[in-house]
Order: structure tokens, then C-alpha cells, then sequence
């Protein structure tokens, strides 16, 4: 059940120059988080940050009651995030949003770009967990971008491109060879990432004819479906809130123009 | 403990703190974080006659204290409101006034016709002040002859407690206040959102798909607070303040400028608990202060 919490910082792990993995320790236990699940996360000491800032959940660890959250600094307030000193206090507003469905059967296949991977660690996990095979494609820019090969690669096959082609393969993720593949059975295709991307990749998931559940982000004030800012347009042409609908969408309801 | 009833024409809230009409959606949304039960009042997400979509996204961009929004009043229209929503809500131990918008007068009219029958809502706020919307909303409040047609069509349709939402984007407001009262109106509530812009430099483009949308949060507070001011010395009709209130010391403001009541608005998406953060302060204040009714401090500037 989603509450508002107080937890500490506990550490950081930067992994390049504008990403990092954030540690929040609490002294409560935490509620169980589900593949998908965001946090609305309140930046301390910062007036010039008014609103919450929604992250998905990288990581948790229930024993140690700590939650790893992965963010790329794109503004102000996510730059103040990422240089709290330790033990300073963070409130967040948590667990948000709905989760991945998950088929009986693999193979599945996760096609994240940059920072949109953030959501498929847990993901990860869950799929392990219920025997379900992933495949990986991870896309970035350049290999500064690709820093998850190694965490992703114990579950599951790990593929990365980058446009620069300094690591991988050159080229966009749906350019990638393992999509070229038309015998690979895949039985769900998850996505994250620019908007652009997932919405290339749900068109080549409907060519296809694979389910695909897209990930989405966007502008949100409360995160909990009372101010209706962050709507996105389905199917059938009615506003839905990608907070509480969401995150994750088959993109099948969506009104992209795929 | 001091006695926080206050009267609003005839709808009684046991304590002055409310949440405004679009920041708390029908309350249900916020029952993890606390109990809706323990507020003054509930202003409603706005209803109007028919299901709206409001407009597309970007609907929201963050400003410095503030944020604004073009929502353009999504809703399931006023039927799935009585239908649907109030036999859930008017459980909560607590006022729920509906917040009413239109199009037309004849909207308002139906809207509010439809409210009038509901017994145990005592009281409704008429929305002549949503900046969102293309046709009616603020048009009617910043016009001081439509503001008057509205409020008095409304006025014949509704015979419980109505209160009429005032637009803080007119030149004069205290006089829009009068025409209001003069209307029929039991009460004002005020100020909705200011009009205003954001625009993104780097792709030369403005943030909101409407590019024009509301301003709230504490950014606005002393524009709001003067013009609760000014209406209070005006009109001779209860004020229910509002802008960018975060906590009690900013409710005890608005009361001292001459609000009867106050309502929280953006601060309950960046703390969905602080309103019962704000009783309890208003409690302590009160105690400090050795004050035994709550209305001792309605413009009770010194």
C-alpha cells in the first residue's frame, strides 16, 4: 500500500558523469514493490524544487530495508539529488504506479534505451524467479551510456548497441540483428526509453505480432492520480492517468500513431 | 482546545481547513496518507455536464514555488458524480462540496439543478474562474455582467449554501465580489489560479499544449492574500480563502485578512497529509495565542 516515508541516504554508486544509483535506507519496513513501481521523491533543502520528482524503483533490498533508485541528472532537481550527504533525510512517496504482466512462458525480450532501464532490474528478478528466459537489448549513445551490461547480464542474454557504436553494435536498438531475427519466439517485448524508441520498437512488436508493454514517463505533479497532469491519450481517446493506469502500458491501448 | 466550527452561510464545517476543488480529487486518492474524515470540507475535482477529456498533454509545468496547470476539467461529467462517486464519498466524516463549471449559463443551471437534489450535500461551489478551458469557465468571471447572470441563474436553481469562486485575474476584484453577493451568493471562495505561461528555451516553445494555463502554489500567496483582503472589507458574505497555502501560519493569514475558511490546494500533491498538518497547527496557534473560537481571528488584524 503506498504511504509517505521518511528514509536516510545511505550512499551512492556513480556510474558516469551524469548517472548514479542513490541508497535510501529507512528504519520501517517496506511494502512489497512490483516490476514497474515508481517513487515520488521530495528534493531536501531545495526550495527552487518545488514538486516531487518520480523515479522508478531500481532496486530493493527488504532485509536491509534499502531502495536503490537510478537517475540521470537532467535538471536541477535531479542534480541536488545526487549530492546529498549521508544520513541526510529523504521523504518519499511510495510504492506508485502498476506493474508488467508476465506470461506463463518465455522467451521475453527487454529492449531498454539509456536511462529507461531503469525499470527492468526488478523486472529482472521477477522474470528469474517465475523460470520466464529474457533477452536483453540495451541502447545508448555511446558506451558511457551502457554501464548495466554486467548487472543485467546474470538474468539473462545482454545485447547493446550504441548510435556512436563504441560499444555493441552501431545503430538504434531496433536495428539490432536479434530483432532481425524472425524465428526468435518472443512472447512479450517490454520497452523503456525515449519516446521515439518505444514507439519504434512497439511498431516492429505489431508487425510482429508480440505483445508489448511500454514503460511510460512523464511530467507528473502528485503521483497519485489527484491532479491529472500527467494523462496520456488511449486507444479509444480518453485520458488516463500515467501515474495510477500506469507506467506500464500494452501499447496496444495507447493512442500512438505506430 | 479553542472551537474550530465555522459557519458558511448554512454549511457548517467543524474546523476551517478544506482542500481545494482539483488538488484532491474526490478524496478517495488521499485515504492512505491520512483521513479525509478530520477536514472542514472537501471541494470536489470541478464537474460539468457532460464526460470531458480536459486537454492534451503537457498539462503541468514546475515554477519557481509554484506550477502551473491546464488540466481543462477532466471529469466523468455530473451524473457519474452522483451516481457513482458521492455514494462512495459521503461516507467520509466530513463536507463535500461540489465544484461547478459550464459552458453556457444553462449549463451551470443543470449542473447545479442536478446538485440541488442530492440531501446530503449542503453546499456548492460555482467555478466562474477556470483559466482551462475555451468556452465559459473564467470568461464568466472576468466579465463583471456574466459573472452577475451566472450567480443569479444558479442562485434560483440552488436554495442550499452556494458559494461563487472567484477569478483573481480582473482588476478588481473586491467589486466582482459585491456583484456576486448583490447576485445571490451566500459566499466567495477566492483566488483560482492566476493566468499565466512557461516556455522552454532550448526548443523555443512553450511548455503547456494550451500554452497559457493556472498558477499555483506558494508563488502566489501575497497577490492571494491581498486579494482575500480587499474582498473581506467589501462584502458583508463569508470569505473562503485560498492561494498557495502550505501550512498553518499561512492558513492563520488568510483568517486574519478575513477568511472564514481556507482551502488547500497544491500543497497536497507535494505533501498529500499536510492539511491535517495544518489543523493541528492551527490548534497549537490557537493555544498559544489563548484563542477560544477560531472566528476571534477572522480579519482580526491589529
Amino acid at each position: 500500500m503506498k504511504r509517505i516515508q521518511d528514509f536516510k541516504v545511505a550512499g551512492y554508486t556513480w556510474l558516469n558523469r551524469d548517472s548514479y544509483l542513490i541508497e535510501l535506507e529507512s528504519e520501517q519496513d517496506l511494502p512489497g514493490i512490483a516490476p514497474g513501481n515508481f517513487a515520488e521523491i521530495k528534493v531536501p533543502g531545495n526550495p527552487g524544487v518545488f514538486l516531487r520528482r518520480p523515479f522508478s524503483i531500481f532496486d530493493v533490498d527488504y532485509d536491509y530495508r534499502v531502495l536503490s533508485i537510478f537517475i540521470k541528472i537532467i535538471g536541477e532537481g535531479t542534480r541536488a539529488l545526487g549530492s546529498l550527504n549521508q544520513g541526510q533525510p529523504v521523504s518519499l512517496i511510495y510504492p506508485l504506479g502498476n506493474t508488467f504482466s508476465i506470461p506463463e512462458k518465455g522467451p521475453v525480450l527487454i529492449i531498454a534505451g539509456g536511462s529507461g532501464m531503469a525499470p527492468f532490474l526488478l523486472l529482472g528478478k521477477k522474470l528469474k524467479e517465475r523460470s520466464v528466459n529474457a533477452t536483453y537489448l540495451l541502447g545508448g549513445r555511446t558506451s558511457e551510456d551502457l554501464h548495466m551490461i554486467e548487472t543485467f547480464s546474470d538474468y539473462g542474454q545482454v545485447f547493446a548497441s550504441t548510435e556512436d557504436g563504441s560499444a555493441g553494435t552501431q545503430g538504434v536498438v531496433t536495428d539490432h540483428e536479434v530483432l532481425k531475427d524472425k524465428t526468435l519466439p518472443f512472447r512479450m517485448i517490454y520497452t523503456c526509453g525515449p519516446d521515439p524508441m518505444m514507439k519504434a520498437v512497439a511498431r516492429l512488436a505489431r508487425q510482429r505480432n508480440i505483445p508489448c508493454e511500454a514503460s511510460l514517463e512523464h511530467m507528473m505533479a502528485c503521483g497519485f492520480g489527484a491532479c491529472l497532469c500527467c494523462v496520456t491519450e488511449t486507444a479509444e481517446g480518453k485520458n488516463v492517468c500515467v501515474c495510477t493506469e500506469g507506467p506500464v502500458f500494452n501499447v496496444k491501448n495507447l493512442a500512438w500513431q505506430i | 482546545m479553542a472551537d474550530l466550527n465555522v459557519t458558511i452561510g448554512d454549511l457548517k464545517l467543524k474546523n476551517p481547513v478544506t482542500t481545494a476543488s482539483g488538488t484532491f480529487a474526490y478524496g478517495e486518492e488521499f485515504k492512505e496518507f491520512m483521513d479525509p474524515g478530520k477536514l472542514g470540507g472537501i471541494f470536489v475535482k470541478g464537474l460539468t455536464l457532460h464526460n470531458r477529456e480536459g486537454n492534451p498533454y503537457p498539462r503541468m509545468a514546475e515554477t519557481a514555488s509554484g506550477m502551473l496547470n491546464s488540466v481543462g476539467l477532466q471529469n466523468k461529467g455530473v451524473d457519474h458524480f452522483i451516481e457513482e462517486i458521492f455514494p462512495r464519498i459521503k461516507q467520509f466524516n466530513t463536507q463535500i462540496i461540489a465544484n461547478v463549471n459550464g459552458s453556457t449559463i444553462e449549463d451551470y443551471i443543470r449542473v447545479a439543478e442536478k446538485l440541488n437534489g442530492l440531501g446530503e450535500m449542503h453546499a456548492i461551489e460555482l467555478n466562474i474562474s477556470c483559466p482551462n478551458v475555451k468556452e465559459g469557465g473564467m470568461a464568466f468571471g472576468i466579465n463583471p455582467r456574466s459573472a452577475r447572470e451566472a450567480t443569479e441563474a444558479v442562485r434560483k436553481v440552488y436554495n442550499k449554501t452556494l458559494i461563487v469562486k472567484l477569478s483573481p485575474n480582473v482588476t478588481d476584484i473586491a467589486g466582482m465580489a459585491r456583484i456576486v453577493e448583490d447576485a445571490g451568493a451566500d459566499a466567495v471562495s477566492l483566488v483560482n489560479t492566476f493566468l499565466g505561461m512557461a516556455i522552454d528555451a532550448e526548443i523555443r516553445h512553450p511548455i503547456l499544449s494550451t500554452v497559457t494555463g493556472g498558477l499555483s502554489g506558494p508563488c502566489i500567496k501575497p497577490l492571494a492574500l491581498r486579494m482575500v483582503y480587499d474582498v473581506y472589507k467589501a462584502v458583508s458574505i463569508p470569505v473562503i480563502g485560498m492561494g498557495g497555502i502550505m501550512n498553518a501560519i499561512d492558513a492563520i493569514e488568510f483568517m486574519l485578512a478575513g477568511a472564514t475558511a481556507i482551502q488547500i490546494g497544491t500543497a497536497n500533491f507535494t505533501d498529500p497529509s499536510v492539511s491535517l498538518k495544518v489543523i493541528d497547527g492551527i490548534t497549537d496557534y490557537c493555544k498559544r495565542h489563548g484563542v477560544e473560537n477560531i472566528v476571534e481571528l477572522v480579519g482580526g488584524l491589529e
